[in-house]
């Protein structure tokens, strides 16, 4: 009777992972009516997710490293130890661990560390925890604001627009790390004195903030182009036309449409906030002791790289794994959301 | 402007021989968009300039005219999703011309429009159920039964499986695609409704199907249409009365039959005449025009067609013609020197225009 006898378009997503059954016309025996679930762009993209290898092995890791951090303090209930303790009798005359690689032992894992004393391993488990908050909490920081202000400027366009953009290449043109460098001790300064020692959460809140502030960009500005080709699909006209508010135009009708692009941009904003917040461990204006932190643990181990290898390597490899993961996991994300895309 | 005037001169005598009262009714109608140079305002491009015309209860008023003559943005406008520069729109007695979202919330389930693009009109992240659903949720609508039995009525409507309520429109073909837009549109049960161009994305064979599809439609739920389009066959399946469209302005209105077997309008033969026609060889009969449709920036004075008219005098540049009853035609016709006789028997001298 109609054009039902045609079969539907297959896209290359759809013939890649699931055979579209064919669409027919009239009513169906109510026992096959399970059949007709349709597959949504996102299901279709979990499936190619599903499929990949690569990302299998980084999603594992990462799990494992979340699962590590969470159940940071019930490792350390299980070997009694705490990330402050110092076992300074492991320790010699001259404060290098006693035995070998870095005094790797049965109660200590991954060695003590020369000089205070402490347990590594314990170390690196909550200095992972304290990474991936802080990554965690500024990709979401930075991606709210981006989404908030790319929206904006794309949905009004105009003046809105051009001040948003002139914005976002001020805070590009800013060198971030020098910004971060001035702007963290001058902060400090004014909050506490040189004599009171400023709270752990402090800093951690002045780090998530300083990278909020500079890294909506990137998403803002990715918003705002899909925000700008989306309004014009007739989708939204239709949406208008049927008496639609902004209200639902922006939120249902456009928002589903960019959320893979803003998950992909999370994925990768993440490890890059773990390298920076490691850098700035590194260059002493990050995470103040006593927290423990994956870069400072590296920024202290410097001292001792020659005459204690380990203590570097372990921290280290943590970021590069860490980082590793994220950015392979982001990147098959990314090829899973837009299997159009070719790498 | 004097479209306004002449235009309730061609009302008066359009009621008179149509009886009833008007559903839609548009007068003067002009959009302007502004052509801007940095800051400053230079001109505007004049997309649609003074349209007068009425669509009565259950009646389908086809729109037709080349690209870039003002038929979408007309289409776009009487839904309001343009704000027209100047003039009126009167929908059932009501003036919708400048009503905000508030005031128009009403008459959006009265009026609604059909899209183009089977590819763009249709969101992608949202199921079929949902597509359909969305004017009944923008509106706060509970039909009886429930949103979701109303909308598989509403796939049953326009030949579709309702079991297909959870699928997502890249499962779709071209066709199946523009039958989910119809039976969207028709979720508010409108009185009126715009397909602006609905089959010109499809496939020749698809495109019987959905023309079909509407003339059941407007049949069975006494549906009038403004049918937009650039086919002209098509149009003449389709429609009861024909508007034909030049550079902003109508040139000619009346009743299908009439339009196509006695056009008064030189135009309007030439369009005609572009219509391929299988059983003759060769351009018998082709009326050829030279040169382009001229910028709507700066339209011709006068008569717009008479850049390209072989019929054209001095007259036709200083006086521009009214839209109204020429020769005892059953049409109105915009022009100081109206055809006569059924086409086919070009009675200018179009060859003189011709060039071989």
């Amino acid at each position: 009777m109609s054009d039902l006898s045609h079969p539907p378009p297959r896209t290359p997503a759809a013939d890649a992972t699931i055979s579209v059954p064919e669409i027919q016309a009239g009513p169906e025996p109510a026992g096959r009516a399970a059949e007709f679930v349709g597959r949504s762009p996102n299901q279709l993209a979990w499936l190619r997710l599903k499929r990949d290898r690569t990302a299998r092995a980084s999603a594992l890791t990462l799990l494992v490293a979340a699962v590590v951090a969470l159940g940071a303090p019930l490792l350390g209930r299980l070997t009694g130890i705490d990330p402050t303790d110092k076992f300074v009798d492991r320790l010699n005359d001259f404060g290098m661990p006693i035995g070998y690689a870095g005094g790797i032992s049965s109660d200590h894992w991954l060695g003590l560390e020369p000089g205070s004393g402490r347990d590594i391993l314990m170390q690196l488990v909550y200095g992972l925890r304290t990474s991936l908050f802080i990554a965690f909490t500024s990709a979401l920081l930075a991606s709210c604001i981006g989404v908030a202000v790319g929206v904006l400027a794309g949905w009004a366009r105009g003046w809105l627009d051009s001040l948003v953009n002139w914005l976002i290449d001020l805070t590009l043109a800013f060198p971030f790390l020098i910004f971060a460098l001035a702007v963290i001790p001058i902060l400090q300064d004014r909050f506490y004195s040189d004599r009171e020692a400023p709270s752990p959460a402090f800093r951690v809140a002045l780090i998530v903030a300083t990278f909020g502030l500079f890294s909506w960009t990137y998403t803002a500005r990715l918003v705002r182009g899909q925000v700008i080709s989306l309004r014009e699909r007739e989708f939204v006209d239709a949406a208008r036309a049927a008496g639609a508010g902004t209200a639902h135009i922006l939120l249902r009708q456009l928002l589903p449409n960019i959320w893979a692009p803003i998950l992909v941009t999370v994925s990768l904003m993440v490890p890059q906030f773990i390298a920076i917040e490691a850098a700035l461990a590194f260059v002493n204006i990050g995470v103040t002791e006593p927290t423990p932190d994956l870069g400072r643990m590296i920024f202290n181990s410097i001292g001792y790289v020659a005459s204690d290898p380990w203590y570097t390597l372990f921290p280290g490899l943590t970021i590069f794994l860490l980082v590793l993961a994220f950015n392979l996991l982001g990147d098959a994300l990314r090829d899973s959301l837009d299997p159009r895309s070719t790498r | 402007m004097n479209g306004v005037t002449n235009g309730q001169a061609a009302v008066a005598g359009d009621a008179g021989r149509l009886a009833g009262e008007p559903l839609l009714s548009v007068r003067g109608l002009t959009k302007h968009f502004p052509v801007r140079q940095g800051l400053r305002a230079r001109g505007a491009v004049r997309a649609v300039d003074g349209l007068d015309f009425d669509v009565r209860p259950g009646e389908t008023l086809g729109l037709v005219g080349e690209s870039g003559c003002g038929k979408t943005t007309t289409g776009r406008m009487l839904v309001r999703l343009l704000e027209p520069t100047s003039g009126s729109i009167m929908f059932a007695g009501r003036d919708i011309t400048h009503g905000g979202r508030r005031e128009l919330r009403a008459l959006r389930q009265d009026l609604q429009i059909i899209f183009q693009d089977p590819y763009a009109s249709l969101n992608p992240r949202h199921t079929v159920g949902r597509i359909v659903a969305m004017p009944l949720q923008v509106n706060r609508i509970t039909p009886p039964g429930g949103v979701k039995k109303r909308v598989q009525e509403l796939l049953e409507l326009v030949g579709l499986n309702p079991e297909h309520y959870n699928r997502y429109p890249h499962e779709f073909s071209g066709g199946q695609r523009q039958r989910i837009g119809i039976a969207r549109a028709l979720a508010l049960k409108p009185k009126l409704i715009v397909a602006d161009e609905p089959v010109s994305a499809l496939d020749v064979s698809i495109q019987a199907q959905v023309i079909n599809l509407l003339r059941d439609l407007q049949r069975d739920l006494d549906l009038a249409f403004v049918f937009i389009a650039h086919d002209l066959a098509v149009i003449r399946h389709f429609c009861h009365r024909v508007a034909v469209m030049y550079l902003g302005k109508i040139v000619e209105i009346g009743d299908r039959d009439t339009i196509y077997t006695r056009p008064q309008h030189p135009y309007t033969r030439a369009l005609l005449s572009a219509i391929p026609d299988v059983t003759t060889l060769g351009p018998a009969g082709r009326i050829r025009l030279t040169g382009d449709v001229p910028t709507p920036l700066n339209p011709p004075s006068g008569c717009r067609f008479r850049t390209r008219c072989w019929k054209a005098t001095d007259h036709c540049a200083t006086e521009e013609p009214a839209l109204t009853t020429r020769d005892d035609g059953g049409q109105l016709t915009a022009c100081h020197y109206p055809e006569s006789g059924p086409v086919g028997v070009p009675t200018g001298e179009p060859g003189s225009n011709e060039r071989t």
